[in-house]
């Protein structure tokens, strides 16, 4: 057997946290030290995993069993294909920056990143995982120490964030649960094998059922507008790493799941309820971004950010094509990164300002110039800028989307408008105008504080000018699900 | 393929600025020196590629733009999507990279001796070199997508360097406001290039010429050629998206010659040359881009000749001259439109240098706090007054002979309504160009200032372009045999007749706007005053730039903003107050019925989770039900 790499991505960070278990509270270096090796071994196996990936074969890869209840058919298996590979690298990615944007964490640090590395397990575990029950249960697992981290380290709100955000995830969750169980009876096979119950057939009021469930469960999570208020709400409340790792990654899940478990599980489920999926999405797009243009607390406008951009991820999955759903995958990816380096630097603003208030910045270029450059390169991603990956992302999408919902992709395209405007009128407030004295005290990011910075505006701007080594990885993954679940004819005049 | 450095070599074109860019981000950014020189050597290098590639295209007379040279790697593929970068290869692409790289290359080393005092030098040249790669990336591209990529990068530099100044609060709204005004233009673009490729299956531009010309389609071409369209009305400034442009010379001097006047700003124009055949395609289209293009050139002109800051004139005259390439495109010939391009970028670019000359020297934009500038600096006013000369229309200028095909093609295609548009346009020009250059160069001093000349590194730039502005219009002119006409054209090459009406009428009218030009502010024969009294509606009108500005600003500020704060309440106090009612209810059941006791998580979760659950099987009863 070759090495298990997959378990030890997921290991990687258990196995930080126990070694932080036994370090004493007033050793914050070395647990911060700790924390970062646990999470630089995973962005370094997740990246050996996304070049060892062999495209030529396909499918999923690095596969690992482990029967673990075998009378009911639980099974611990882990594998990746084009379309979970991109996600864990996107989490690698996402926690190690974290761990360095918590670098000045003081405030009982070492319960911290112990959380930290717990949810981050969960999470790798619902990307890798191919078992259905284990998807649940690491999904769990990713909730509580979220509610936790929100809770004690938190500021604005941060008790009914916390609790709030743990609620609406939960009632998501149990829509989840009921389809796993429901869709676990129905087949009657005992086995909670995804691919192997991807390949049923199920009747079509089955499919539309619990279609609808993972339609509302997975929708609390992405989140699907009216299920979305919860995310604002945290992201503002949650710590910067906390933020980083929920906006960049733990909302994904949802699309994750729903095209997982979702739309190739139940492809006359996803017929059926596409429309409505669809149109929910614009909703979430335009209505989001026109949201995030009124708030007055930076975080509040990433987090409507967030919900507009999620909504492109909604429209890719509802167009049922194979480029559709690679720029949904894509712009999980893309979106990820780029809202883990706002919140980085929102946070890092944060930490020396003890404000969020746009109004009453200004100026602030002048005495934070790297910041300002980052801020900026992550506002350009946003709105969607050609030469960062997201650009590529939301293309594909709308190249996608637009053969299907032509009045609703145009809609869709019409907020990158909307997207400029909000986003260049807070950087000019923030970061434009006269030399504020107030803030002459703050220091540009250095040291430490950089590596986010520069990871992330990084790979932004690598993949967005060399898209192919993420796009073809997803289309990989994507598109033999389309021609066999999905049926949809091969489309575009170049094959 | 044609064996020559230039051709080969054809990707260091935009990517030895880029490299430039990298160099002096990462590298040099200290060192002032070191910045200036790697930037100018990176331009150098893409200048004397692309004269390379132009000496080939010239003695290459089997390379036309129906025959081009193709080069392109494969970027991104997938199912349904399937992307090139590439380098197209044709006259239209020599003649834009000479113009592109040689305007560069001249504004960078102008820009040594402009720039000299900013603490933020290196930054400038950085930003520059970036704008170069982007715009010759333009330049080069062989498929639609490949040019709005790099369409876009052009507006983040842009962006990028009328914000360069971003401390003062005009020059940050400006930048805001240019990339958001393009951003509406490229939505349009955008949408028009996705059903290109869905309809058609390609971005390429040459399969797409073949599979235009034989669609039948008319609706389809009309729908996407005005949506691709709308991406140059942004771009070029053209009705009713010109607002940035004015507001773009809030940028430092430099930029507005090399962006805001001779190169991006012009990429409107080369696409509609490029992507020709789309536009030509049907009646509609073409018609729309004519009467655009003619429409903005009148109205820019009305506008330019109330107006008192220097470079916003410059400006005005900009968008009018770019209303005039338009035009002329839309009437059929892209060879007058490209023509008038060319020439436009070589005295258009020398005013606004004339112009950074000035600023520098005076520290004053006002051409009424100016005044006999002439005596202190000599080269600059005589380059400034060639310039003039050369928009103005007087032979044997460039402009003149650009002008005179323009006018000639809309006469010969039967656009008479235009043509007289065209001709008032002329004169308007006329005048407004020598109000300005008699109120700062001759008469008395206005205002307190000591005029200097400028360095060399700034002067000997401006005499090149004085020289181009001479003598540059002499490829076109219809007395040549192997002309401009015979080298860029559509279909089949057309030479037109030497027109000595036309000319004669045009050289009348340009003549007769400068000579009211003496009038009123030398000779003082007329008072401008009193016209202005006279007509002061129609002046205020002018003035204020036909209120379209303060138009959009009442839209932004009362209806997106209003628009923006009422769904921000609608989700404060609807979406989220149902969620809480509903945990209020479930709350209140719990407690009333005693079955459990609040403030623990997870029993709001079971509470929770137990509604949900009878939520649900009632929610998908009817359709479980339904099958079975």
């Amino acid at each position: 057997m070759s090495f298990p790499i997959l378990s030890s991505i997921l290991l990687a960070p258990v196995l930080g946290l126990l070694v932080i278990l036994f370090i004493p509270q007033k050793e914050d270096k070395i647990i911060k030290i700790v924390a970062a090796i646990a999470t630089g071994i995973t962005v370094i196996l997740s990246l050996w995993a996304f070049i060892a990936y062999d495209q030529e074969i396909g499918g999923v890869q690095f596969v690992e069993r482990i029967p673990w209840v075998e009378k009911i058919g639980i099974t611990y298996s882990l594998g990746v294909d084009g379309i979970s590979l991109p996600l864990v690298l996107l989490t690698a990615i996402v926690i190690f920056t974290g761990v360095f944007a918590s670098w000045d964490m003081e405030k009982r640090a070492k319960e911290f990143f112990i959380f930290l590395l717990a949810l981050v397990a969960g999470v790798f575990g619902v990307f890798m995982t191919t078992d259905l029950f284990f998807f649940y249960l690491f999904f769990e697992v990713a909730v509580i120490p979220m509610y936790i981290l929100i809770g004690v380290w938190g500021s604005t709100n941060k008790e009914y964030a916390a609790m709030k955000l743990t609620l609406y995830l939960l009632v998501g969750s149990a829509f989840v649960l009921i389809g796993i169980i429901a869709i676990y009876v129905y087949t009657g096979l005992g086995t909670f094998d995804i691919f192997t119950l991807t390949e049923q057939t199920y009747d079509v009021g089955f499919q539309k059922f619990v279609f609808f469930l993972f339609m509302i469960g997975f929708g609390f999570l992405v989140p699907m507008w009216p299920l979305h208020t919860w995310s604002p709400d945290g992201h503002v409340a949650a710590p910067t790493a906390v933020s980083m790792l929920h906006a960049g990654v733990l909302m994904k899940l949802g699309g994750y799941g729903l095209i997982r478990a979702g739309i190739f599980m139940f492809p006359e489920g996803a017929r059926y309820w596409a429309p409505l999926i669809a149109t929910l999405c614009i909703v979430n797009v335009v209505y989001g971004a026109m949201v995030a243009m009124a708030q007055k607390d930076l975080k509040f406008v990433i987090g409507y950010s967030s919900v507009s951009h999620m909504g492109y991820v909604l429209l890719g999955i509802a167009a049922l094509n194979t480029l559709s759903i690679s720029g949904a995958v894509a712009q999980m990816f893309a979106h990820g990164i780029m809202t883990a380096l706002f919140f980085a630097l929102v946070g890092n603003i944060y930490n020396k300002a003890h404000t969020r208030m746009i109004a009453e910045f200004g100026g602030l270029a002048i005495q934070m110039p790297r910041v300002a450059a980052s801020f900026l390169i992550a506002g350009l991603a946003s709105l969607g800028l050609p030469g960062l990956v997201n650009f590529v992302a939301e293309f594909s999408i709308f190249m996608g989307a637009f053969r299907v919902y032509k009045v609703l992709a145009i809609l869709a395209i019409s907020a990158i408008v909307i997207t400029a405007i909000y986003v260049l009128r807070v950087f000019q407030k923030v970061f434009f105008g006269p030399r504020n004295p107030r803030w002459d005290h703050i220091q540009d990011a250095k040291g430490v504080e950089l590596v986010p910075l520069v990871i992330l505006c990084g790979v932004l701007i690598f993949l967005g000018f060399f898209p192919s080594y993420l796009m073809e990885l997803i289309n990989n993954g994507v598109d033999p699900f389309v021609q066999i679940y999905l049926n949809t004819p091969k489309v575009g005049g170049m094959y | 393929m044609v064996d020559s450095f230039g051709i080969n070599l054809i990707w260091l074109v935009p990517l030895a600025p880029l490299i430039g860019f990298v160099l002096i981000t990462f590298v040099t950014y200290r060192s002032r020196m070191l910045s200036a020189l790697t930037a100018i050597l990176s331009v150098a290098i893409s200048f004397v590629l692309s004269l390379d590639v132009l000496r080939v295209i010239l003695t290459h007379p089997e390379i036309t733009m129906n025959n081009p040279l193709e080069k392109a790697v494969e970027w991104l593929k997938m199912n349904g999507l399937f992307i090139e970068m590439g380098a197209l290869i044709d006259p239209l692409t020599s003649i834009m990279l000479f113009v592109v790289t040689f305007i560069s290359l001249l504004v960078v080393i102008y820009s040594v001796g402009y720039m000299a005092d900013d603490s933020r030098f290196s930054r400038f040249f950085s930003f520059l070199c970036l704008f170069v790669f982007s715009m010759l990336g333009l330049v080069i591209s062989n498929n639609y997508f490949q040019m709005f990529v790099f369409w876009e990068l052009v507006g983040l530099c842009s962006y990028l360097l009328i914000g360069f100044y971003f401390y003062k609060e005009s020059a940050s709204d400006a930048c805001k406001k240019a990339f958001i005004t393009n951003r509406v233009a490229d939505f349009g673009f955008m949408i028009g290039v996705i059903i290109l490729f869905i309809y058609f299956g390609t971005f390429n531009f040459g399969e797409l010429a073949v599979a235009i010309s034989n669609s039948q389609d008319l609706a389809l071409l009309t729908l996407a050629g005005i949506l691709v369209f709308i991406g140059p009305i942004g771009k070029s400034g053209q009705f009713p998206l010109h607002v940035w442009l004015p507001d773009a010379m809030e940028g430092p001097t430099p930029v507005s010659a090399l962006i805001h006047a001779a190169t991006m700003v012009a990429a409107g124009v080369y696409l509609l040359a490029r992507g020709f055949i789309l536009f030509a395609s049907t009646t509609t289209v073409i018609n729309l881009v004519a009467y655009v293009g003619g429409f903005t050139a009148i109205f820019a002109a009305t506008i330019a000749i109330t107006q008192r800051d220097y470079k916003r004139i410059l400006a005005y005259s900009t968008l009018s001259q770019l209303g005039y390439m338009v035009m002329a495109i839309g009437v059929g010939s892209i060879t007058a439109g490209m023509f008038h391009l060319t020439t436009h970028a070589f005295f258009k670019a020398l005013m606004f240098l004339c112009a950074g000359s000035v600023i520098h020297a005076l520290h004053k934009q006002d051409i009424f706090e100016m005044g006999g500038v002439f005596k202190d600096m000599k080269i600059t006013a005589v380059t400034m007054i060639i310039g003039g000369l050369a928009i103005a229309g007087i032979p044997p200028f460039a402009g003149f002979w650009s002008k005179d095909e323009i006018l000639l093609v809309t006469l010969e295609n039967g656009y008479t309504g235009l043509y007289i548009i065209a001709s008032l346009t002329a004169f308007l020009t006329a005048f407004y160009m020598f109000r300005l250059i008699f109120l700062v160069f001759f008469g008395e001093k206005r205002s307190d200032f000591e005029g200097h000349e400028s360095p060399l590194t700034m002067t000997v730039p401006l005499m090149i372009l004085a020289f181009f502005s001479i003598v540059g219009g002499f490829i076109g002119a219809p007395f040549l045999e192997k002309g401009f006409s015979s080298f860029i054209y559509f279909g089949e090459p057309h030479h037109p007749e030497p027109n000595l009406m036309i000319m004669g009428m045009s050289t009348i009218i340009a003549v007769a706007g400068i000579f009211l030009a003496w009038l009123i502010y030398i000779k003082k024969a007329i008072s401008a005053e009193k016209i202005a009294n006279q007509f002061k509606p129609i002046y205020t009108l002018l003035y204020n730039k036909y209120y379209i500005d303060e138009a959009y600003q009442w839209f932004f500020d009362k209806i997106v903003l209003n628009l923006s704060a009422l769904c921000n309440l609608f989700d404060r106090y609807v979406v989220d107050g149902v969620a809480h009612s509903l945990a209020w209810i479930i709350r209140t059941t719990g407690t009333k019925g005693r079955y459990i006791h609040t403030g623990s998580l997870q029993t709001y979760a079971l509470v929770l989770f137990a509604a949900i659950v009878v939520i649900v099987i009632f929610l998908a009863g009817p359709v479980v039900g339904g099958v079975q």
